[in-house]
């Protein structure tokens, strides 16, 4: 149904954390394979082995770079002098940052509006963002609709298809309890990606938004996304712990030589 | 309903069989899902010690490699001229016998001249073993261009290594450097212990050019300067030192810093260990004087000089060690500008690892018994830890910058102990393991020993009367004396070189020689149809297997084709390259899960086939018949390498009952199918630290029959193993270098590491090449294996040369700018991007992206062979001549470690043509 | 956005068709339109071949063209399907007027259901032409679409360009009358709406422009990946190296240099020169048909890049993923 249900309690979907992600794409080529076999599949690919490979992918990981204003030094160098004078760039270095990108299951999201045929809606269960491939007349309207280009169209099969929340696994009866999560949560090597519903305050996600401040992505679009990101941790370059630093600058005194000599009178026990 | 036809609650497949993942070395565990007889899905096995459930992008993509089109499809004998591609389709018993034929003649006449390398394999338990009883000497697998450094520097220093050796103590940790670690042999295991890192708020520090994934999500990042990382661990050590921020008490007891060294310039026993009649090691206490080193309830002293009964002076070991690190060329100021590291973030470091170390000691509850007897109620560790990659090892001075690492972990008191580095067992296995490389060959042809092995002494080179190599690759010679792992990388310049000697057969399984894994590719691939005066070609014969149409079939007289790895058997032995953990042993097979469709065999089986028909000894039984006619699978289960030690620990005996050792056990591979295809035996709560020196270890360790004795294994601050091969070079000893060796080997076997400047510093104008040029591994790919793969070449189908925005300004460079990379080697012209998180004097690429066009049945016009590029075309594989037109290897001194990341070049813009022409490649010498 | 050619047809076409077709109904409910069966049929058969092939163009964008009826049940939400469900519908006005216009009297007044046909089918078709805008104007996702000159730009366009095709019937169909202003083709009164629709779409369009470039953006890097607190975010790698659907659907981007030249012929093509040919037309009312065929054809090819520009200049949020700064 395109008409979007009522704000349903249970609200599925995922908690990825930037702050461990190393951008390794094993979450992207899990869903990619999960999918492709399964019965939202195939996820066909264009041109394979040629010049301008392209496919559909649920799940896509980018790279950013974020650069922190970079302020003069002590000298007042600003940071291309800071690098050609001293070599080193006095402060906080660019982060990289990896970055998965899939449906985020918007609460409000006008891909499931604007959709002509009802192939896309909003289950009013758990809120996951489906396409039934087979009313989908393949009009491409709702990947315009996306914001965050969940959507991808396959040329081959005429239809558009997203990311399912892995709904054939979450809710699997054939799979042991534990395997009941989507393929790209189960897949991630570095465990960045969380899967829960976010509708519940005291579910396991709901609690990692909470502590680590995960956030939405684009809130003035108004889709009000399900999915959470959790911030990259501050990053301590070149700052450090200057509190634990501080107590151990008390350095050899080089003057009484040789320096060797301290360590005449350590008793050691073997 | 609002989907017509959800179904909910489908199976996977129709059947799931659990074997192990072989898209890359790392060898998770995998559950494949197989419907209607073909592969559905492939999932990580959760139950499996290496990967606990989780895949990496290259095992889901498994699927599309077993599928791939690039499989060869059948037994292949060159008609054209080689190198051109053109091949007849030939069946099994022809290409088996034209081989046996090629081979028997061979070893009839003369085993050496058969050279057996391996690439990418883990089957060189088996292959190290048939070349032994092939009887060549030259043989070996791929470590020499790969990462020897860091397994020969950890093994002759503490008898493990990072090299897949040993891991971070994941779980209490405080405070990981990381060094040069792009993905690692480890690729799950260390994104799972990092994730725990993280959770924990564990300090994570990356020590690396460039800030990618691992660096990515580090608290700090330190762009070091490749190549300089000695001088930064120098620099930290001496700030140890300064700061008296050192366990003495773990050195005294664990490793040979008390142990007194000999001073006696210019003789023979200058440098060398004083030991007491029987040969054990002595050292200095205050109370008794000189005492045995290994003496418990002692007070050794590690400083000061002293006089031995016999009258020699000596002096503990540590103290040549403070005296070298206080030296004012290893002070942070001074280092800074070469690492491109501020001297003050140097010093906040040793600090802040000080503090992890000594103010953050963990104590873990846990009984245990050291090997002198003595009960300890808890296990105190030094929560720092250390991992370091190939951005230590594919450097020149790599072998010393790794053994620096390893000091400064002893320092800290930070090997084996809760918090810092763990060993995996079978590890420690001696310092260095016992087994020496196979020298002369016994009445039967067979080698007296493995090809490989652990160099002790002079006496153990593989050298001839005169002093020069034996080996094709001259690894175990002088030139490179601890290449334990051989030197795959030279094999085919000396094979056409004649230097030292000429071969008639190159006999190659998995390894991309002409392309990814060459340095000089252009020139390698020329030297491959290289022919001499009398239109021979220099290398006879090249017999390649392959699974895939790469780059180096077209160079193959005749190509076995072997099947994918979801369609053999194959061993995962502890005594190859194992999987196990801090925790526990592991050993694991591979078995078919779908059978091939297309004509190929498994390698193995062909290898034994070949033995078997060479006549090899250990392929037959007495009575002449075929000792494995049941081919690899009945080898793994029934092979002996010494009674009751096979090539799988678990369930031996022939009821199963035994682990490590025992009688061979006709359903073990049934056992092992039926328990997710692996073994796991944890090593008992006791033993899980201090293995070196832990009785609840090495009990348990030597009842695996892993190790032979339970003595302690004492970890080498001081390595006075080279110091006799310096003594060697000095004049003293029965086997000395020859005459232009002496001051080489003189000063890379320095019994202490130190830091020097990769060779290439001072070969090459570093005014005209400023720029350091690195690669990395893109976590997605496996080396050339990735590109025929439909799924991850979407993700990456060419490269960018990686640069900082700000060296790209100064060379008026934009994203997308073609410019010429250029070695004094030759120049590539090649696409860049802009990275901020790269160090300014450093540029990199993605490894191993760029592909010869037509290789892998792609298409022609594919971007992995127009933009996509490789650096190998621009390194030198061998160093500049010297006096008497010599010319050393670009490799390590010490182990024979290819030094890909020595590579100097200068970046300018390729203004003079238009950006849509494709990449291209020009050499100076060919 | 990728300027689809189906889409631009399909636009340009319909609405052309539907501008002729609500023309006619305005005549016919004002009872102005004149009665013989010819003047009823031409533009009446005519706008339903216009709509009909901008429909069916409409469809081979289609993934599943076999499947478009389905298109009709979202009415509730969806543009597109009320776009259709109009669409559709407004064959049933037309379809009456047809019956009409065979069975009437040319001496008498147009009868009250003729008129009430009428109505319905202007109705029919400015809803339709309405729709289609608000497809694009509801995305928020696409700050070039989403505003309020989207609509009114819609149904001028449509109006004037049904308006162009009127012209060019009316003349055609008047060679040979005897009064020069009979043989221009409309009346004063319509030409000088043909006009006045020129001059306001010219209006609106610059309008429009001024607003696309305005530096207002609903969005930028840093709020698409949330990293804009820890400083300047720009892209590092993609997720993949080549092209992928959204890059290609979404990822379009029109050189600034070309769109000015493209504005500029649009407005000279599109409004200019068929003024000119009004203009010419008043001065040489024998050559009405030709100035009209040539309007119309100029008219036509710069809506139709003017059609282009509306997709090719428009830029999608999701391009905030692969790079760019603000959209
Ligand atoms: N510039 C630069 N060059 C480098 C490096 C670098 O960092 N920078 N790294 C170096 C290092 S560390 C290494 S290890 C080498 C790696 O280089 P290689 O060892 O050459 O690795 P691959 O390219 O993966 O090639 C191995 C071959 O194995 C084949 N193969 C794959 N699966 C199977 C199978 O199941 N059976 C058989 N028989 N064959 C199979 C593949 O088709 C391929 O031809 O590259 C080295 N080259
Ligand atoms: N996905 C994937 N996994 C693989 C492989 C693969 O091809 N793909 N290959 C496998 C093989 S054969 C190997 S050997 C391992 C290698 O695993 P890694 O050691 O991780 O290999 P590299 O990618 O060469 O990473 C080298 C790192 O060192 C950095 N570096 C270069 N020079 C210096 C230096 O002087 N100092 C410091 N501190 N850093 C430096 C580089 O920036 C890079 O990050 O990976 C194995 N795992
Ligand atoms: S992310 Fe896109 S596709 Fe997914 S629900 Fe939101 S708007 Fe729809
Ligand atoms: S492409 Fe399919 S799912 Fe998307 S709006 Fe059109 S009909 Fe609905
Ligand atoms: S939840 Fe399932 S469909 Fe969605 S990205 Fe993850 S694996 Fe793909
Ligand atoms: S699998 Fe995990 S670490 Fe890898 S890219 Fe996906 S979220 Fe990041
Ligand atoms: S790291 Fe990936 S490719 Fe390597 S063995 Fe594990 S799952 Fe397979
Ligand atoms: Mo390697």
């Amino acid at each position: 149904m395109t008409m979007l249900p009522a704000p349903a309690r249970r609200k599925l979907g995922l908690v990825i954390d930037l702050d461990t992600c190393v951008g390794c794409h094993a979450c992207a080529v899990a869903c990619k394979e999960w999918n492709d076999g399964g019965q939202f599949g195939p996820l066909p690919d264009e041109d394979a082995y040629g010049a301008e490979p392209l496919g559909v992918w649920f799940n896509r990981i980018h790279s950013y770079e974020v650069q922190p204003e970079v302020t003069p030094d002590s000298q007042g160098n600003g940071p291309l002098q800071q690098l050609y004078k001293t070599g080193f760039v006095e402060n906080a270095p660019a982060m990289t940052v990896h970055f998965p990108r899939s449906c985020l299951h918007c609460e409000k999201p006008d891909c499931v509006t604007v959709c002509p045929t009802g192939a896309s809606y909003k289950r009013a269960e758990d809120g996951i963002v489906l396409v039934d491939e087979e009313k989908c007349i393949g009009c491409k309207l709702c990947s315009w609709a996306c914001p965050y280009g969940a959507r991808e169209y396959s040329e081959k099969r005429g239809v558009m298809q997203k990311c399912t929340l892995c709904v054939d696994r979450i809710y699997n009866e054939s799979f042991a309890p534990a395997e009941r999560q989507p393929a790209c949560v189960m897949a991630c090597p570095t465990r960045a990606r969380h899967f829960g519903d976010l509708g519940d305050a005291d579910s396991a996600v709901s609690k990692l938004v909470a502590e680590r401040e995960g956030y939405a992505l684009m809130p003035e679009l108004g889709y009000a996304p399900v999915n959470r990101y959790l911030p990259p941790r501050p990053r301590r370059n070149g700052c450090g712990d200057k509190a634990a630093a501080a107590d151990h600058t008390e350095t050899l005194d080089r003057d009484q030589l040789p320096p060797l000599l301290r360590w005449v009178d350590k008793l050691l026990s073997r | 309903m609002t989907h017509a036809n959800l179904k909910l609650h489908e199976p996977v497949g129709d059947e799931v069989k659990t074997t192990t993942c072989y898209m890359c070395a790392c060898r998770c565990g995998i559950k494949v899902h197989l419907k209607d007889g073909k592969v559905r899905y492939i999932q990580g096995n959760p139950d499996h010690p290496v990967n606990r459930g989780v895949i990496c992008a290259k095992g889901s993509a498994g699927i599309m490699q077993h599928y791939s089109p690039a499989r060869l499809r059948k037994p292949l004998l060159r008609v054209g001229e080689r190198g051109k591609g053109e091949f007849r389709e030939i069946e099994w018993d022809e290409a088996l016998a034209l081989a046996t034929q090629w081979l028997g003649d061979i070893r009839r006449r003369n085993p050496d001249e058969l050279a057996f390398f391996t690439g990418r394999d883990q089957s060189q338990a088996l292959t190290g073993w048939w070349a032994q009883q092939f009887g060549t000497i030259n043989y070996a697998a791929h470590g020499g261009f790969c990462s020897v450094n860091m397994a020969a520097a950890g093994m002759y220093t503490f008898g493990g290594s990072f090299w897949e050796f040993g891991e971070p103590d994941w779980e209490h940790t405080r405070y990981l450097m990381m060094f040069g670690v792009a993905e690692d042999h480890d690729s799950n295991p260390i994104k799972l212990g990092l994730g725990k890192l993280k959770q924990r708020g564990a300090k994570l520090l990356a020590i690396n050019p460039v800030r990618t994934g691992y660096a990515a999500i580090a608290d700090e990042w330190l762009g070091i300067r490749p190549g300089t990382d000695g001088l930064f661990v120098g620099a930290l050590i001496q700030e140890l030192l300064n700061h008296d921020w050192v366990d003495f008490d773990y050195l005294v007891r664990y490793t040979n810093a008390h142990h007194l060294v000999v001073r006696d310039p210019g003789g023979a026993d200058d440098g060398l260990i004083a030991r007491d009649a029987a040969g054990t090691p002595l050292c200095w206490t205050r109370d008794a004087g000189a005492a045995r080193a290994d003496a418990v309830g002692i007070a050794p002293v590690v400083v000061g000089e002293y006089t031995l009964d016999d009258g020699r002076r000596a002096v503990p070991a540590f103290q040549l060690l403070a005296e070298r690190f206080l030296a004012a060329e290893y002070s942070a100021d001074a280092v800074a500008p070469q690492c491109g590291i501020d001297a003050a973030a140097i010093r906040r470091i040793a600090a802040e690892i000080a503090d992890a170390a000594f103010r953050q000691e963990i104590r873990l509850p846990v009984a245990w018994t050291d090997v002198w007897g003595r009960q300890h109620s808890e296990m105190i560790g030094r929560p720092v830890s250390l991992h370091a990659m190939r951005g230590i090892s594919a450097h020149s001075n790599g072998f010393h910058t790794c053994r620096l690492l390893h000091t400064l972990q002893m320092l800290l008191g930070a090997i084996d102990t809760p918090g810092g580095f763990r060993y995996q067992p079978p590890y420690p296995k001696g310092v260095p393991p016992a087994n020496r490389p196979g020298k002369s060959r016994k009445p039967d042809g067979t080698l007296d020993a493995g090809p490989l092995g652990y160099v002790h002494a002079p006496e153990d080179l593989l050298v001839d009367a005169e002093g020069n190599p034996r080996r094709l690759d001259k690894a175990f010679s002088w030139q490179h004396p601890l290449a334990v792992h051989g030197m795959l990388q030279s094999v085919i310049a000396n094979a056409v070189a004649g230097d030292p000697c000429r071969i008639d057969t190159l006999f190659l399984f998995m390894a991309n020689m002409s392309w990814n894994s060459a340095m000089n590719t252009t020139g390698t691939r020329r030297m491959l149809v290289e022919k001499d005066d009398g239109g021979e070609y220099k290398i006879p014969r090249i017999i390649y297997v392959d699974a895939y149409a790469s780059e180096m079939v077209e160079f193959a007289d005749l190509v076995l084709p072997d099947t994918t790895y979801l369609e053999r058997h194959d061993c995962i032995s502890l005594l190859d390259r194992p999987i196990s953990d801090a925790d526990g042993a592991s050993d694991a097979i591979r078995h078919p899960v779908v059978q091939p469709d297309r004509d190929v065999r498994p390698f193995q089986d062909v290898l034994l086939d070949l033995g078997t028909r060479l006549g090899l000894p250990g392929c037959l039984r007495e009575d002449g018949s075929p000792r494995y006619p049941g081919g690899f699978p009945q080898y793994m289960v029934e092979h002996e390498r010494a009674p009751s030690v096979g090539l799988l620990a678990g369930w031996r005996g022939r009821d199963g009952s035994r682990e490590g050792t025992g009688e061979p056990n006709p359903q073990q591979l049934e056992r092992y199918k039926e328990h997710g295809a692996f073994w796991h035996a944890e090593v008992p709560a006791a033993g899980r630290y201090y293995k070196m020196a832990n009785r609840d270890y090495l009990d348990w360790a030597r009842g695996l029959g892993f190790v032979g004795s339970t003595h302690a294994q004492v970890m080498e601050l001081y390595s006075e193993r080279l110091q006799r091969f310096r003594l060697a070079a000095q004049g003293h000893g029965a086997v000395q270098p020859p005459a232009r060796e002496r001051e080489r080997v003189a000063r890379y076997f320095d019994p202490l590491p130190f830091w020097y400047a990769p060779f290439e510093w001072s070969h090459v104008d570093l005014a005209r090449y400023p720029i350091a040029a690195i690669t990395q591994r893109p976590m997605f790919m496996y080396h050339a294996w990735g590109s025929q793969n439909a799924w991850l070449r979407q993700i990456t189908a060419r490269n960018f040369l990686y640069i900082h925005p700000q060296t790209a300004q100064a060379l008026d460079l934009r994203d997308d700018d073609w410019v010429w990379v250029e070695s004094p080697h030759g120049r590539i012209r090649v696409p860049v991007r802009c990275h901020n998180g790269t160090e300014p004097g450093t540029v990199w690429s993605w490894n191993a992206i760029g592909k010869k066009r037509g290789a892998w049945k792609l298409a022609p016009d594919a971007p992995e062979s127009q933009q996509g590029f490789l650096l190998n075309h621009v390194i030198t594989e061998l160093l500049p001549p010297r006096a008497g037109g010599y010319r050393y290897a670009n490799a390590d001194p010490v182990t024979g470690q290819a030094a890909w990341f020595d590579l100097r070049v200068r970046i300018e813009k390729a203004a003079d043509e238009p950006e849509t022409q494709p990449h291209r490649v020009e050499v100076a010498r060919a | 956005m990728h300027p689809a050619l189906s889409v631009i047809f399909f636009t340009t076409l319909s609405g052309a068709g539907y501008g002729l077709l609500a023309l006619l109904g305005a005549g016919l409910a004002l009872d102005l339109w004149p009665r013989e069966t010819a003047s009823l049929l031409w533009p009446l058969g005519l706008g339903a071949l216009l709509t009909s092939t901008g429909l069916l163009a409409s469809m081979a964008h289609l993934g599943q063209p076999l499947r478009a009826w389905r298109a009709f049940s979202q009415w509730r939400s969806s543009w597109l399907s009320r776009e259709g469900v109009c669409a559709v519908t407004s064959y049933l006005p037309m379809a009456a007027i047809a019956l009409l216009a065979l069975r009437q009297d040319a001496q008498l007044p147009w009868p009250a259901a003729a008129r009430l046909a009428g109505a319905a089918l202007l109705a029919a078709a400015l809803l339709t032409v309405f729709c289609t805008a608000r497809i694009y104007s509801s995305l928020r996702t696409i700050p070039a679409w989403h505003n309020a000159w989207v609509a009114p730009g819609y149904l001028l366009f449509a109006a004037y360009s049904g308006g162009l095709w009127l012209w060019l019937l009316a003349a055609l169909h008047q060679v040979g009358a005897p009064l020069p202003w009979d043989r221009l083709g409309l009346a004063p009164g319509p030409l000088m709406g043909l006009v006045g629709a020129a001059l306001l779409v010219t209006a609106l369009k610059l309008a429009y422009w001024r607003r696309i470039d305005g530096p207002a953006a609903v969005a930028d890097i840093g709020s698409a990946t949330g990293l804009g607190r820890y400083g300047t975010v720009s892209a590092f790698e993609k997720p993949h190296t080549e092209y992928n659907y959204i890059n290609r659907e979404m990822g379009f981007v029109l050189a600034r240099k070309h769109a000015a030249r493209l504005r500029a012929f649009a407005l000279v093509c599109g409004l200019g020169l068929p003024l000119l040919g009004v203009l010419a037309a008043i001065r040489l009312p024998d050559y009405s048909p030709s100035f009209a065929a040539l309007a119309l054809l100029s008219g036509s090819l710069g809506i139709f890049v003017e059609r282009w520009l509306f997709f090719a200049e428009a830029r999608h949020v999701v391009n905030l993923y692969y790079g760019a700064r603000r959209v």
